[in-house]
């Protein structure tokens, strides 16, 4: 008995990629996000120069349009920008930054959202009315305006900008887990648990928290996209990541300078890369709703 | 009733007064609020007029109760680039934000509903897979780089339009606005379908799931039976079922819209509240900054109160949950 409830858990992963498998389009888009995924793990290897070491570029080589010869022979499959980057491994580099910051985003957001989803629907009472007002608060307030509002307290660094996000994305993986821990704190296997004396957090993170799995799946695929989505238009207004660190958004905006001069692959391809990004793992969590749980609201 | 409503303003209020705290620390705590608040170029004099007004030789909790009591009567301080306060050149810039918002709220109800309407009454079909994997895109696009695109091709290529500004204004009404002439209805545009694009994808999901939601209901099964035509009990009936949350929902959004407004802006070099903000954190203009977040964080503050307490109203069982 105890063992066929907790199994419920267990099945997550596997209907979900087979959920993804019985889809084309979404098999496409999900063998799109494992290509940028490897491309940018990958990226010192693929690309043919690495943009940000001074030696390995060539200002004479700036402005160059797609598919142009550089002075030592090699081709510029996307040009280059004003300084002579190549922007095909600029935009490798910049895939990189935008996945990382996504994804470091997105997990810290879902432990914590999780944690206090958990917290709140075990305990509840006092601590399940606090944290959901803070919850509904949040879901408030426009993920843009939390940002800035942080960053201009704040200041500006990647660390700030990861922590902008999950300020902003910890309270819907909070809510969607206290709705489904709600419901699996009811069932026997807790009451089990219970009456063998197992500890609260064994509880909750051992036994509720696997059978809480489709909806943190789900909210954490579409939280990642909007994290990397809501990083480049930070970055791309200027209070988002260093200039050290360029994300795509980030070249976006740098290209957005020359675009009127006519310059246009400076900020059309990376622009490109962001999108097919975002909107292939939106497809994902799109199919992933449909398969997991086709009644949970975004 | 008026318990839910008295509880839920109070906590409006703490929301307020904590987002207050939170500023004024990030300002005068832990930064140098003379950095802050004076532009670079200030005299010692200045410097000790402003470290004298601000009352700096306080302990800290008393420096929040002054900042408190300037915030409350109105005070927010002087703009470094305008020099003039901050209040009156955010209200100043507002009313184009607010053109530019309505007029993409309207567009997307015009656009949205029906392309929702055809995804709806279709399920599965091949037009609600298109018209859903669009609104997907229409997600997934980045507000920026969408607008980037549309200037490109609609005014660098094909030169129909202009790519930015606001354009000539005129009155109506006794408002000063873009509908007024020819010329700032074209400089309204693609900003407002900028802005617009990711509300209509929005639109287009809620109608279509209110569609499918109210078709296999009762009442539309008798419409059939009495008769009425198909294009009458959907463009009627379920039309009438479906639009309240529709419209609740773009009234939550209106505020968000008022936000996001700082992309388009910034891009369309639109002068409104969103660019100001930007221009005022690259020109460390923080007061302007400062009283910009307060404002925005009030004004959200009071529409999810009346959407809460209209709610409250409409269903009360929102009410019995509460308690």
């Amino acid at each position: 008995m105890i063992v066929e409830q907790r199994s419920s858990g267990d099945g997550t992963l596997a209907r979900a990629f087979q959920g993804i498998a019985a889809s084309p389009k979404a098999s496409l888009a999900a063998a799109v996000c494992l290509l940028l995924l490897l491309a940018a793990l990958f990226a010192p290897v693929i690309a043919r120069q690495n943009p940000y070491a001074l030696t390995e570029i060539d200002f004479f080589d700036s402005r160059l349009p797609p598919m142009s010869e550089s002075r030592d022979g090699m081709i510029y499959l996307l040009g280059t920008d004003t300084q002579g980057r190549d922007m095909f491994s600029a935009m490798l580099y910049g895939l990189r930054t935008s996945l990382a910051v996504g994804v470091t985003a997105g997990a810290l957001a879902l432990m914590l959202g999780a944690a206090l989803g958990l917290i709140a629907a075990y305990l509840g009472g006092r601590w399940d009315a606090v944290i959901m007002r803070v919850v509904d608060l949040m879901l408030g307030f426009p993920t843009i305006l939390v940002a800035l509002m942080i960053l201009v307290v704040f200041g500006q660094g990647t660390w700030k900008v990861i922590l902008a996000l999950v300020v902003v994305q910890w309270a819907y993986f909070a809510r969607a887990v206290r709705g489904t821990a709600l419901v699996e704190a009811k069932k026997d296997y807790v009451k089990a648990a219970r009456c063998l004396g197992l500890s609260t957090p064994r509880i909750l993170f051992r036994h509720i928290l696997p059978n809480c799995l489709p909806p943190l799946i789900i909210i954490g695929t579409i939280q990642v996209a909007s994290a990397i989505a809501a990083e480049a238009t930070l970055s791309f207004l200027g209070i988002g990541l260093p200039i050290t660190e360029p994300s795509l958004g980030l070249l976006i905006a740098n290209g957005y300078q020359v675009l009127l001069a006519g310059l246009y692959w400076m900020s059309i391809y990376p622009g490109l890369l962001l999108l097919v990004l975002v909107f292939s793992i939106n497809i994902v969590g799109d199919r992933l709703r449909e398969v997991l749980n086709p009644r949970l609201a975004t | 009733m008026t318990a839910f409503v008295i509880r839920r303003t109070l906590q409006a209020v703490l929301v307020l007064f904590l987002t207050a705290l939170i500023v004024f620390l990030g300002v005068y705590a832990i930064g140098d609020p003379l950095e802050i608040l004076l532009p670079g170029d200030a005299t010692e004099a200045e410097r000790a007029q402003v470290a004298a007004s601000l009352g700096l030789d306080l302990p800290l909790p008393a420096q929040f109760a002054r900042f408190l009591v300037d915030t409350l009567s109105g005070e927010f301080g002087r703009s470094f680039v305008y020099n003039r306060s901050t209040l009156d050149v955010i209200f100043q810039r507002f009313p184009a934000t607010l053109e530019l918002v309505v007029t993409a709220l309207i567009l997307s109800l015009v656009i949205g509903i029906p392309l929702g309407l055809w995804a709806g009454v279709k399920p599965k079909s091949a037009v609600d897979e298109t018209i859903m994997t669009g609104s997907i895109l229409g997600f997934s696009l980045p507000n920026f780089w969408q607008g980037m695109m549309l200037i490109m091709i609609f005014s660098v290529w094909l030169g129909w339009l202009p790519s930015t500004g606001r354009g000539e204004t005129g009155e109506i009404l006794g408002l000063r606005s873009s509908y007024a002439t020819w010329d700032g209805i074209q400089h309204l545009i693609l900003p407002a379908i900028n802005l617009a694009l990711a509300q209509i994808a929005l639109v287009i999901r809620l109608t279509r799931i209110g569609v499918q939601e109210t078709m296999p209901l009762d009442f539309i099964r008798f419409a059939r039976a009495r008769g009425l035509k198909e294009r009458r009990i959907l463009l009627v009936h379920v039309m009438k079922n479906i639009l309240i949350p529709i419209v609740t929902v773009l009234g939550i959004e209106f505020g968000s819209l008022i936000a996001f407004a700082v992309v388009t802006e910034t891009i369309f070099a639109w002068p409104g509240i969103g660019k100001l903000i930007i221009d005022s954190i690259n020109a460390l203009d923080r007061p302007v900054v400062v009283t910009y977040i307060l404002f925005i964080v009030a004004m959200f503050i009071v529409i999810n109160l009346v959407v809460d307490i209209l709610y409250s109203l409409i269903d009360p069982r929102v009410r019995v949950r509460e308690t």
